[in-house]
């Protein structure tokens, strides 16, 4: 392989990286305040890239406007999870696995919500996001082409979100009063209540931010590329689960180091001669991670996470 | 009440519009005059004053898409064949229209009833190789002759010698658009790209690869990719990066909407020659001027020249008021290739019609000189296409000019 080729596929690398960690920064958001998987994140990315798409191609928003709407809307569809899967359950002290199964069954539910909307709209089971539409007017709607390697604008938008959301989201927990209450209630929700905090105020809330970056997510992917479905939850959400658990459980910079080496992972299987088998190293790696190091790589031991 | 008699009033006003539309049809017929021009076999003489065939569209139900035009073309043709007496002086060719709605057992029921309770002498259909499976075994064991005008699965006339399709399948197609292409673009050098998950497109890739390797083609790199899958970047760039001449891809739809839009992102202008699943306009208003250079083969284009071709789609769009698609025009063929092979026979007998419909050679149709080959599958040129300005034409077009005559 050539040095342009290299430098390419590293782009292109990056690019799917930054895809997969917006997605599963709020994947694994959930997980640390919840310590439950919500199986029902990829449902509300799909939910994200489908109000984007009516935003646009029903609505004709401004790009930038549907993009804070799929937000939003998305958010709201988040925190209506949390009011119907979660909540209920948590009010009986339902076993853990009790809750990751009603997100199953929410997904479900979500999906099929959506597959008849489609019917209804595009007499379809699937459809197409406009093309080049820029997001701001300043962004260009052309390649861009840096020495001999091109990469889509839309790409280059996603990185940038991507970076920017995981600081941003970093700054939350660690750094503010809400992010120091939803540690707390991470840590041990009897205690966190005692201490007066808002238990379930806080998980609202978390499903408000994951949701809204799932949906953010769910747009910036119909953007890049066009077709979706209501089963576009399916395609990222075993690659979000991968990245997550590789990266560590519940760290935000582990969901984004784990999305960026698993697409790395993918690139650079499929750059050396073997698409066939990308998955399967993906995987295969997973496996391992999970023997030797089951608490991810930035993972913090069962005990101490917070 | 008062809206009762509204609504009788609007039904009385639509009525005149109905009968309207049924003079607009046996006007038409003047128009056409080239299908029954070829007159291989004399005029019959033993047929009885009706002649019934049967045809299995789905007419309702989400593939009624295809199947509503279906049935319009054969309606068309059978109007075509009567009004010029292909059949003889006094014979009616009608027909039986079933509705499959794009479901087996329908199909399957809809098949028994033409066979047993109408009797019919042969059957064109039904729209679905899925449907084709369930019920052409029906008039397999009847022994009544039955043509898939739509069919394109491999196996569907292994069914039985009584089975038929006069729609191009894949293995038919792709030869013919990979040696179109390799002509006019004298292609040296290809990169393949295609999914290794599903049944269509590997076979898809598995004639593409024969076909290169007939033309001496050279292949520099092989890529694969999953169904679902979404970002083809990494395989793109592998390919790319040998500067091939064309890429082949073999994808489904929805796939190659982001195959041809990433090739053109990481700045690949040439052509790329994709299987069936291109062959859809979803493809040109998805992908835009990136779809410039696609080449896809299919059984005919709107752009033919051949003029039966040309005809056909003035008498359909009088017809019916639309444009004809593949679907129709196949169906249509299907109608004349039945009532050709009746009039041959000479006789109601379905196996000798079976006979006639078999020995079919060199049919001039709108989907060009038409055969059957020994396997009951249509022979017949394919139409390389080409997206040129966000429509499909002829890649070409002067050099297929020069074949047809």
């Amino acid at each position: 392989m050539d040095f342009v080729t290299f430098l390419q596929q590293s782009t292109n690398a990056v690019s799917l990286g930054a895809l997969y960690a917006l997605f599963a920064l709020g994947y694994s958001l959930v997980f640390s305040i919840l310590g439950v998987l919500n199986l029902a994140h990829s449902a509300v990315f799909m939910w994200g890239a489908f109000f984007g798409l009516i935003a646009l191609d029903q609505w004709h928003l401004p790009p930038w406007l549907a993009f804070i709407f799929a937000s939003c809307a998305a958010g709201l569809v988040s925190v209506s999870l949390e009011y119907v899967a979660f909540r209920p359950l948590r009010k009986r002290n339902a076993a853990r696995i009790a809750q990751l199964i009603s997100s199953i069954g929410a997904a479900l539910l979500l999906v099929n919500i959506a597959q008849l909307l489609y019917n209804q709209i595009y007499n379809a089971s699937d459809a197409y996001y406009p093309r080049n539409i820029q997001l701001l007017p300043f962004i260009p709607s052309e390649t861009v082409v840096v020495g001999s390697v091109s990469i889509a604008p839309i790409r280059l938008v996603i990185l940038v979100i991507a970076l920017v959301m995981m600081l941003v989201l970093q700054y939350l927990v660690t750094s503010t009063r809400t992010g120091q209450q939803m540690r707390a209630v991470a840590f041990n929700q009897r205690t966190a209540a005692l201490l007066s905090i808002n238990v379930n105020q806080i998980y609202v809330f978390t499903f408000l931010i994951a949701g809204m970056l799932a949906g953010a997510a769910g747009m910036l992917y119909g953007m890049a590329f066009l077709n979706v479905s209501p089963f576009v939850g399916g395609n990222v959400s075993l690659i979000g689960l991968t990245a997550i658990v590789l990266g560590g459980m519940g760290s935000i910079q582990g969901a984004v180091l784990g999305s960026f080496i698993v697409a790395g992972l993918q690139i650079a299987s499929t750059a050396a001669g073997g698409s066939s088998y990308r998955d399967a190293i993906v995987f295969f790696l997973l496996f391992v991670v999970l023997i030797i190091r089951p608490q991810g790589i930035l993972g913090q031991p069962e005990q101490t996470r917070a | 009440m008062r809206k009762l008699i509204l609504l009788f009033c609007v039904l009385l006003l639509a009525l005149p519009v109905v009968a309207q539309d049924e003079e607009d049809e046996s006007e038409n017929e003047d128009m056409m005059v080239m299908m029954g021009d070829w007159e291989t076999c004399p005029t019959p003489e033993n047929l009885p004053e009706e002649v019934t065939i049967g045809a299995i569209f789905a007419r309702s139900g989400n593939i009624s898409v295809y199947g509503i035009p279906q049935s319009q073309a054969v309606e068309l043709a059978v109007a075509e064949i009567n009004e010029s007496g292909y059949l003889g002086e006094g014979v009616t060719l009608s027909v039986i229209f079933e509705d499959s709605a794009g479901d087996q057992e329908q199909a399957i029921a809809a098949m028994t009833k033409l066979v047993e309770e109408d009797q019919v002498v042969a059957v064109l259909g039904p729209t679905l190789s899925t449907e084709a499976f369930a019920a052409d075994p029906i008039a397999q064991e009847a022994g009544v002759p039955v043509m898939g005008v739509s069919n394109t699965a491999s196996g569907i006339t292994d069914m039985g010698e009584f089975v038929f399709r006069n729609s191009l399948p894949e293995s038919s197609v792709i030869p013919g658009t990979v040696a179109g292409a390799v002509e006019a673009l004298g292609l040296e050098r290809v990169g393949v790209l295609y999914g290794n998950d599903d049944d269509f497109t590997l076979s898809g890739y598995d004639v593409f690869v024969e076909a290169l390797e007939d033309l001496d083609v050279e292949i520099l790199g092989e890529e694969t990719f999953a169904r679902g899958d979404v970002d083809f970047s990494a395989q793109l760039t592998n390919l790319l990066a040998d500067d091939p001449d064309a890429l082949i891809v073999s994808a489904l739809a929805a796939e190659a909407v982001q195959i041809i839009i990433q090739a053109r992102d990481l700045g690949y202008d040439g052509p790329i020659i994709g299987g069936n699943g291109f062959n859809s306009p979803a493809i040109i208003a998805q992908a835009g001027e990136d779809a410039e250079g696609v080449i896809v083969g299919a059984a005919w284009n709107a752009a033919s020249d051949n003029e039966l071709s040309v005809a056909f789609i003035e008498n359909f769009e009088e017809y019916t008021g639309n444009p004809p698609d593949q679907f129709a025009t196949q169906a249509y063929t299907g109608a004349w290739l039945m009532a050709t092979a009746i009039r041959c026979a000479d006789s109601v007998d379905p196996a000798d019609i079976r006979d006639a419909l078999a020995s079919i050679t060199d049919f001039p149709s709108p989907l060009g000189e038409f055969s059957f080959d020994e396997d009951r599958n249509p022979v017949h040129d394919p139409v390389v296409q080409v997206v040129v300005d966000g429509a499909f034409g002829i890649l070409g077009a002067d050099m297929m000019e020069e074949e047809s005559e």
